[in-house]
C-alpha cells in the first residue's frame, strides 16, 4: 500500500531539484522531507526483505522454515550450513563455479581489451559494423545458440566438461567486455595517446604501456561483471553438465528444490554462501560499472 | 576520431612496393594495427557465435531430434564385429515444415508463449523504468543518508539472479512463504500463487522487477548527473515548478541514456531465462512459459527436439531484430542520432 502511494505524494511536492544549488535541502518543507525519506525507506525495505528473510531462514531448523507461523528466528542453528558444506557436493560445485568463472573472465578480458581500445581510438573501416554486431549479439536468445553449441561440443566430446561451459560463456562475455572496455577507454583522454606517439610509441606500445595501466579500474569492473555473469548462468549449465561432481552452483542448487519435497532450509543456507562472495565483489565494482556501460552505449 | 593524431604516421607504403597500391592495400597500410587489434574478437565472434548461429538456422530447416541424429546405426554382431547400416529414419531437410508447424500451432504453443512473453516484457520493463526513474529522481538531490540509501537500493543487483529466483519462490510458497504469512496476519486469505497462471506470472514479474530496478536506477542517476545544473537554475529563475523542470529538463536530458537502457532492458527481459525457469517453472502446466524457456524445454526435455528448438530461436531473434530496427527508425524520425 505505502509503496504505491508514497512516490506520488513526494513527486508532487518536491520533484527534482538535482544538484542545482546547495540550499535545496534548506528549502525543502518538512513535509516534503518526510515524504522523501519515507519513500526511500520503504523502497530500501522492499529491496532488503528477501535477502534478510533468506538469511534468517538459513539459521532455522527445518520445522521452523516450513512453518506458516511468522517468526524471525527460532532455535537458531548452524545445522543447515553444516549439512550443505559437509554432506553435499556444495564445495565441489563452488570450486567448479569459481574455475569456470575465472577462466571465462581472464580469456574474455584478454581478448577484448585490444578490441575495446581499437574501437575507442581508431576510425577504421568496419568499426561501425562491429559495434552493431556487439549490439545484435545482445539479442541472441540462449535458445538459438544453445543447440548448435551443444552439438558442436558433443562432436568434440566436450559435453559434461568445464571447457564446454567456458566456451559457451565466452559467447556472452566477449562482446560484453569489448563494449564495456570501449566505454572505459573513451573516458581516457586521447591526448595521452598523442603524447605517447610523439615519444615514439607504436599503437601497441601505447596501448600496453600507457592506456592499460590507466584503465585498470575499468578492466577490474568489467572482469568482475564477467565473473558474476558466468557465476550465475543457468541455461547452459543445466544443459551441458550431467554429473553431480561437475555441476556449477546455479545448477547444483536446483537439486535442493525438486518439484516435491523441497529442502528449503538447505537451499537458503546455500543461497547465503553463494551470495556473500558475489555480493562483496559486486558492491566493490558497482561504483564504476555504470559509467562504463552507459558511456559505451551512448557514444556509439 | 583520433585516428591520425593518436598513432605514428605510417603513411608511406613499404618501398619495395613498385606498382601503385590498390585500395585494399592502402587501407591495410593505414588501418592494419586496428584490424590486428580487433582480430581475436572477430575470430571468436565468427567461430563461437556466427558459425553456431548459421548451424542453428540450417537446423531449423531439418527435422533433427535426439532420436534420428545418427546417419548410421551400428550394432555388434555375435562375432564381435561392428556392423553399420544407414539409419532408415535419419534426419532430413524438411523445408519450412518447422515454421509452419510452430506458427500454425500444430506443435507447441507459440502464440500463447508469445503473448506471455509480451506481457512479461512489457510488465517488467515499464515497472523497471518507472520505479528506477522515480528512485533516481529522489536520490539525485542533497539529503541526509543518500549514500546509505543508494547502497541499500542497489543490493538486489548484487545477488546472483538464480539466488533471487529461489529466494522469491521461497517467499511465495503457499504454505510457509513470507508473503502468505504476512497476508494471513492482516486477515487476507493465503493465495496459492503458483496454481493460477495470472498469479504465477505475477510472481515471476515481481521477482524480475525487484531484480532489475537497481540497474535502471543507477544508470538513470548517472544520466541525471550529466545534466548541467545551470539549466535548473535558469528554470527556477523563470519560475518553473518542480514538475515543469522534471518534464522539460530532466526527461529530455535523460533521453540518450533512456533510449539505450530501454532497448537493452527490453532485449534482456525478452530473453530472460532463469527467472521464469526457476521461479514458477513455467507453471501451472506450462501456461506461463515464455518463448525462451519453451524453446529450452523443447531442446532438452523429453525426446530432445533440436530442430524445433532452433526454429524457436530463429523466430525469437527475428522478432527482436524487427523490434530494434523499428525502434531505431522511430528514434531517427525524431532526430535522434544514435
Amino acid at each position: 500500500m505505502t509503496m504505491t502511494m508514497a512516490p506520488g505524494t513526494t513527486a508532487g511536492q518536491s520533484a527534482p531539484a538535482p544538484q542545482a544549488n546547495k540550499p535545496s535541502r534548506a528549502k525543502r518543507s518538512p513535509l516534503a522531507s518526510l515524504g522523501l525519506h519515507a519513500t526511500l525507506i520503504v523502497a530500501s525495505l522492499i529491496a532488503l526483505t528477501p535477502i534478510v528473510w533468506v538469511v534468517l531462514s538459513s539459521f532455522k531448523p527445518e520445522q521452523w522454515v516450513q512453518s506458516s507461523e511468522l517468526s524471525l528466528v527460532k532455535e537458531p542453528t548452524l545445522g543447515n550450513y553444516e549439512y550443505v558444506l559437509f554432506e553435499t557436493n556444495f564445495g565441489t560445485w563452488m570450486l567448479n563455479s569459481v574455475i569456470i568463472a575465472v577462466v571465462t573472465m581472464v580469456i574474455g578480458i584478454l581478448m577484448s581489451a585490444t578490441t575495446g581500445y581499437a574501437l575507442s581510438r581508431f576510425n577504421f573501416p568496419g568499426r561501425r559494423k562491429l559495434m552493431m554486431v556487439f549490439l545484435v549479439t545482445q539479442m541472441f536468445p540462449v535458445a538459438i545458440l544453445i543447440v548448435p553449441i551443444y552439438q558442436i561440443m558433443a562432436t568434440l566430446g566436450l559435453i559434461n566438461t568445464h571447457a564446454s561451459l567456458v566456451i559457451a560463456y565466452l559467447t556472452i562475455a566477449v562482446p560484453f567486455c569489448s563494449w564495456m572496455l570501449k566505454g572505459y577507454f573513451d573516458s581516457i583522454p586521447t591526448s595521452l595517446d598523442e603524447a605517447a606517439s610523439i615519444d615514439g610509441c607504436g599503437p601497441f606500445q601505447t596501448f600496453w604501456r600507457v592506456i592499460m595501466p590507466l584503465a585498470r579500474p575499468g578492466i577490474a569492473v568489467t572482469a568482475f561483471y564477467t565473473f558474476l555473469t558466468a557465476w550465475g548462468e543457468v541455461a547452459y549449465a543445466s544443459a551441458f553438465i550431467q554429473t553431480d561432481d561437475r555441476f556449477t552452483l546455479a545448477y547444483g542448487m536446483q537439486q535442493f528444490v525438486p518439484q516435491f519435497n523441497a529442502q528449503w532450509e538447505y537451499l537458503t543456507a546455500a543461497a547465503v554462501l553463494v551470495t556473500v562472495p558475489a555480493g562483496l565483489v559486486f558492491l566493490y565494482a558497482q561504483r564504476h560499472l555504470v559509467s562504463g556501460l552507459t558511456a559505451g552505449g551512448t557514444k556509439g | 576520431m583520433s585516428t591520425d593524431t593518436a598513432t605514428p604516421a605510417r603513411t608511406s607504403p613499404p618501398p619495395r612496393e613498385t606498382r601503385r597500391p590498390g585500395r585494399l592495400r592502402r587501407s591495410w597500410d593505414k588501418h592494419w594495427y586496428a584490424w590486428v587489434m580487433v582480430a581475436p574478437v572477430v575470430i571468436v565472434l565468427g567461430v563461437l557465435i556466427f558459425y553456431p548461429l548459421g548451424r542453428g538456422i540450417v537446423l531449423s530447416f531439418t527435422n533433427l531430434t535426439e532420436a534420428n541424429q545418427l546417419a548410421e546405426i551400428c550394432s555388434k554382431s555375435i562375432t564381435g564385429t561392428e556392423q553399420c547400416k544407414a539409419n532408415p529414419n535419419a534426419w532430413e531437410f524438411v523445408g519450412l515444415d518447422n515454421y509452419t508447424n510452430i506458427l500454425s500451432g500444430k506443435i507447441g504453443k507459440f502464440w500463447q508463449w508469445l503473448g506471455v512473453t509480451l506481457l512479461w516484457t512489457v510488465g517488467c520493463v515499464v515497472f523497471h523504468y518507472a520505479i528506477g526513474l522515480g528512485l533516481a529522481v529522489l536520490l539525485n538531490r542533497p539529503m541526509r543518508g543518500r549514500g546509505v540509501y543508494r547502497v541499500l537500493l542497489i543490493l538486489p543487483w548484487a545477488v546472483p539472479a538464480f539466488v533471487s529466483a529461489f529466494a522469491w519462490r521461497f517467499m511465495f510458497n503457499e504454505n510457509f512463504g513470507l508473503i502468505n504469512s504476512v497476508l494471513e496476519s492482516v486477515g487476507i486469505e493465503r493465495v496459492a500463487w503458483f496454481a493460477d497462471w495470472r498469479t504465477s506470472l505475477l510472481t515471476a514479474i515481481i521477482t524480475n522487477i525487484w531484480l532489475g530496478v537497481p540497474f535502471m536506477m543507477v544508470t538513470l542517476l548517472g544520466g541525471m548527473q550529466t545534466i548541467p545544473g545551470e539549466q535548473y537554475e535558469a528554470a527556477e529563475i523563470d519560475g518553473a515548478t518542480p514538475w515543469q523542470r522534471f518534464v522539460n529538463i530532466t526527461l529530455p536530458g535523460l533521453r540518450p541514456v533512456s533510449m539505450t537502457v530501454l532497448l537493452l532492458g527490453t532485449i534482456w527481459t525478452f530473453n530472460m531465462f532463469p527467472i521464469i525457469f526457476l521461479v514458477n517453472g513455467g507453471g501451472p502446466a506450462g501456461q506461463t512459459e515464455i518463448l525462451v524457456t519453451g524453446a529450452f524445454r523443447a531442446a532438452f526435455e523429453g525426446i530432445r527436439n533440436y530442430s524445433l528448438a532452433s526454429t524457436y530461436g530463429v523466430l525469437i531473434l527475428s522478432i527482436l531484430l524487427v523490434f530494434s530496427v523499428f525502434y531505431r527508425r522511430a528514434l531517427r524520425k525524431q532526430g535522434e542520432v544514435w
